[in-house]
């Protein structure tokens, strides 16, 4: 186990209260149960408040774009294997934003984690709605309430049979490091929605509120069963299930390419030989 | 730049394989010793339209495309009727007897007869011309060999029939068409077009990665890539956009691997606010871009240079770059092996600009000299390092020691805000000033580096032709035939477009007494970059926006000049 101090201890820009203190404390005990020493971790985020976690924990960082967290995220794990790679990011930049790269991720398989803070709005541009934000919950962009029906981050990853799709509650962090810990140790694409209350701009799903509402996943709950999670992963109202909803182990993108078993790309020879061989074939 | 040679032109539908006698011709001619250029003009179409593939030929350099058709293989009735006008005196039409000539000189060939099936008329069509031209059948038969063994030996015994008749019908059927001479150059050249000399400059520069989203003309960079990925052992991802393509790409770099971003105009587009990242990020990313002409989907399988300002002042803020313009194929192998080494060097992104008529032109090289580069630079994954590393500590060349994650102890933070000298957000102004004169002060290393623009033509010549990119081959040639009429001209053309450094061309401008710029856009945009940079102004311009490459009959015409 590695001493929590090695990952830092940085002052936030985040609000006192706000549920993304309790997911970096969260990550750091991860972290350091897992063993994982801040060298041999890349974070990589987007923009929003969840996207500014890199800067606040030692680990290696990559803050890219809004919404594009995670397609750079799956180029670092397949241009260097060896690292293992944390996407970071709100329900905006993931569902939002980056809709299509979170799509495309789940096909992919690649093998990292996705944190995605979903507070149910915008925070950063202080409390418009986002993609989970629920109907008719009013905002000052949204004064009629809203009338788009509320993406559902987990149904449509299981729907897409991703391979390891779970949900958590910042409010519960033994769970929650248990959870990051499955994820992080599964092999492939793993995605942990994780409640993050936003105590300034959401007054209606409040921490209570989550509270309230989220139950762990029972022992017995089998998770490789697909309708099943299904079910389950369309029970958000008054009880909502947090936990590993979803397990489909299959290859992962870079298990696929066997050089990459040999280390970091940039590490590998460039074969001049075989390059002017191939030249030949042009003559 | 004396050139005995002939204009050969297919044309006919997309579809009816055109491509395939133009390639195997192109193929045959280079083996035989000939030079070869290749024009390929072609719709946004898989099937149907008027497509043309045009294949310069013959002895001593040949450097452009021209208009006027020595040959004419017309697969359908529409190829005559379009290109009757710009035959030759001496032109020829080779089409199918059940076609009319319509008053051209003519060889009908019952393909019917020669071709047991449709499938091999195209190899009798080859036939007939490498006949006509005085290619020996050998050349023919081990191209055949080479090209259809995969499918099996009937299939090679069936063509190589097919072309044995095909040439003894042409022999039997002599036309007026003079042979080419006999061939003078080497016949152990490779037969490649630009974007196939990309892929072979990144790859001999180490390219681990390539991520695009298909996008004509730049796709068959990622697809030459994708036939050696195995071989060569990298990874060429089709993303899910071009968004995705170019961020992809910036992460595969933080983690150490060399990174290729090919794509065109609208693709390019996209990626405008990860080239930014890429800025701030201080990313060494080499992206390709294979002009087309616009706006939006414009002419999607044309030519054109109008998108040097889009690669010039791509993405939002102020950061270096630098813009490499390959006049040739050759220049399209070194300039992306340069690329490699200049972006890993200063740490910001370098471009490729090129546009389809060179992607898609085939030409005769030699094999590239591999042993004769010169290493490119590496980013330090050295094991040494600890926390107090800064990923972009103040340099005073701007440049901060590049380490990558997972080698050292060091830990490596990338940022997209303004960051501290360790990669941390910050608000602070006067690290907000610092960090960007940091950034800033590389544009002065590259400039240093900026290649000298090519000067071709008499010393001390009154007229000066300014160009850029793939347009220096009919400028030359304009400027050949217009000395041929005794002027004194010269040719300047410019493979690096940014940053320019005017102490290495403006002194050749200011004494000419006439200098005109000749570029493939409808504004002169780099003729307003060199007025920019040196408050010098072209006195002329020969601008070219239809979609098709420049040609010297164009640029004669256009300056009022007799064709010479």
């Amino acid at each position: 186990m590695i001493d929590i101090k090695e990952y830092g201890e940085y002052t936030t820009s985040w609000c006192p209260g706000c549920g993304n203190h309790d997911v970096l404390k969260a990550l750091k005990q991860t972290l350091s149960e897992l063993d994982l020493a801040p060298r041999d971790v890349a974070h990589v985020s987007g923009i929003g408040q969840a996207a500014k976690a890199p800067h606040y924990i030692s680990l290696n960082g990559f803050n890219g774009l809004h919404g594009r967290g995670l397609p750079s995220a799956q180029a670092v794990k397949l241009a260097n294997p060896a690292l293992t790679v944390i996407a970071e990011s709100g329900d905006g930049c993931n569902y939002g934003e980056g809709g299509n790269h979170f799509l495309a991720a789940i096909r992919r398989n690649v093998d990292l984690t996705l944190l995605a803070h979903d507070n149910q709005i915008y925070g950063l541009t202080k409390g418009q709605a986002s993609p989970t934000t629920m109907e008719g919950h009013v905002t000052k962009s949204q004064p009629g309430g809203v009338y788009n029906s509320p993406f559902n981050p987990v149904a449509v990853a299981i729907g897409m049979k991703c391979s390891f799709v779970a949900r958590a509650f910042s409010g519960n962090v033994p769970h929650l490091v248990s959870v990051m810990k499955q994820a992080i140790r599964h092999k492939g694409f793993a995605l942990v929605d994780i409640f993050s209350p936003c105590i300034s701009f959401n007054k209606v799903n409040t921490f209570g509120w989550y509270k309230q509402r989220c139950y762990e996943l029972p022992a017995d709950y089998d998770p490789t069963d697909w309708h099943g999670a299904m079910e389950k992963a369309q029970e958000f109202g008054e009880r909502i299930p947090i936990g590993v909803l979803y397990k489909n182990p299959r290859p992962t993108l870079d298990s696929r390419y066997d050089f990459l078993q040999k280390g970091p790309l940039c590490k590998q020879p460039v074969d001049h030989g075989t390059l002017d061989t191939i030249m030949d074939g042009y003559l | 730049m004396e050139t005995k040679d002939k204009h050969i032109v297919i044309g006919g539908e997309a579809g009816q394989g055109l491509v395939t006698i133009g390639q195997m011709l192109t193929k045959a001619l280079a083996r035989s010793g000939y030079e070869v250029l290749v024009a390929q003009h072609y719709m946004s179409r898989v099937r149907g339209g008027h497509n043309t593939y045009r294949i310069r030929t013959g002895n001593g350099e040949i450097v452009s495309p021209v208009d006027g058709i020595d040959i004419l293989v017309a697969l359908d009735q529409e190829t005559v009727s379009r290109h009757k006008a710009n035959m030759t005196e001496s032109g020829i039409v080779i089409l199918d007897e059940t076609l009319d000539p319509e008053g051209l000189k003519a060889v009908r060939v019952p393909f019917k007869e020669l071709a047991p099936r449709p499938i091999y008329q195209n190899i009798a069509g080859l036939a007939v011309v490498a006949e006509l031209l005085g290619i020996g059948q050998e050349v023919l038969q081990k191209l055949i060999r080479n090209t259809f063994r995969r499918k099996g030996d009937e299939v090679v015994t069936q063509n190589l029939t097919v072309l044995d008749e095909a040439c003894r019908w042409t022999e039997a059927h002599k036309s007026s068409c003079t042979p080419l001479p006999p061939a003078e150059g080497d016949s152990d050249r490779m037969v490649i077009h630009g974007n196939e000399a990309i892929a072979l400059g990144a790859l001999a520069a180490g390219v681990k990665c390539c991520f695009f989203y298909p996008m004509t003309p730049a796709t068959s960079v990622a697809q030459n890539l994708i036939t050696y990925a195995e071989r060569m052992q990298l990874i060429v991802e089709q993303a899910e956009d071009e968004i995705a393509a170019l961020n992809m790409g910036l992460g595969s770099v933080y983690a150490g691997a060399k990174t290729l971003v090919p794509t065109s105009g609208g693709g390019f587009a996209l990626m405008t606010e990860a080239v930014s990242l890429a800025g701030v990020m201080e990313s060494p990313i080499v992206i390709v871009l294979a002009q087309r002409p616009g706006p939006a989907t414009g002419l999607p399988t044309r030519t054109e240079q109008a998108d040097l300002n889009l690669a010039l002042y791509a993405g939002h803020g102020e950061f270096p770059r630098a813009i490499y313009a390959p006049a040739t194929v050759e220049d399209c192998f070194e300039l992306t092996y340069r690329s490699f080494d200049v972006t890993e060097r200063f740490q910001t992104p370098v471009f490729v600009l090129t546009d389809q008529y060179l992607a898609d032109s085939y030409r005769a090289v030699h094999k590239f000299d591999l042993a004769a580069l010169a290493p490119v630079a590496e980013p330090d994954t050295g094991s040494e390092g600890d926390r107090s590393y800064k990923r972009y500590a103040f340099t005073e060349d701007g440049v901060s020691p590049r380490k990558l994650p997972g080698f050292s102890e060091a830990l490596v933070l990338a940022d997209c805000h303004e960051h501290t000298e360790d990669g941390h957000i910050t608000e602070s102004m006067d690290v907000r000033v610092a960090m960007n004169d940091k950034r800033m002060r590389k544009e002065q290393g590259m400039r240093a580096e900026t290649l000298a623009p090519r000067y071709f033509g008499d010393e001390g010549a009154s007229r000066i032709l300014v160009c850029w990119g793939s347009t220096e081959g009919p400028a030359r040639e304009a400027a050949a035939r217009m000395r041929r009429k005794g002027a004194r001209v010269g040719v300047l053309s410019f493979t690096q477009v940014w940053p320019l450094a005017p102490e290495s061309f403006m002194p050749l401008l200011e004494n000419a007494e006439e200098v005109i710029g000749i570029e493939g856009n409808a504004t002169a945009q780099f003729m307003k970059l060199i007025r920019q940079e040196t408050g010098f102004k072209v006195h002329r311009t020969v601008l070219r926006y239809d979609g098709r490459p420049f040609t010297p009959r164009y640029i004669l015409q256009n300056l009022g000049e007799e064709e010479g």
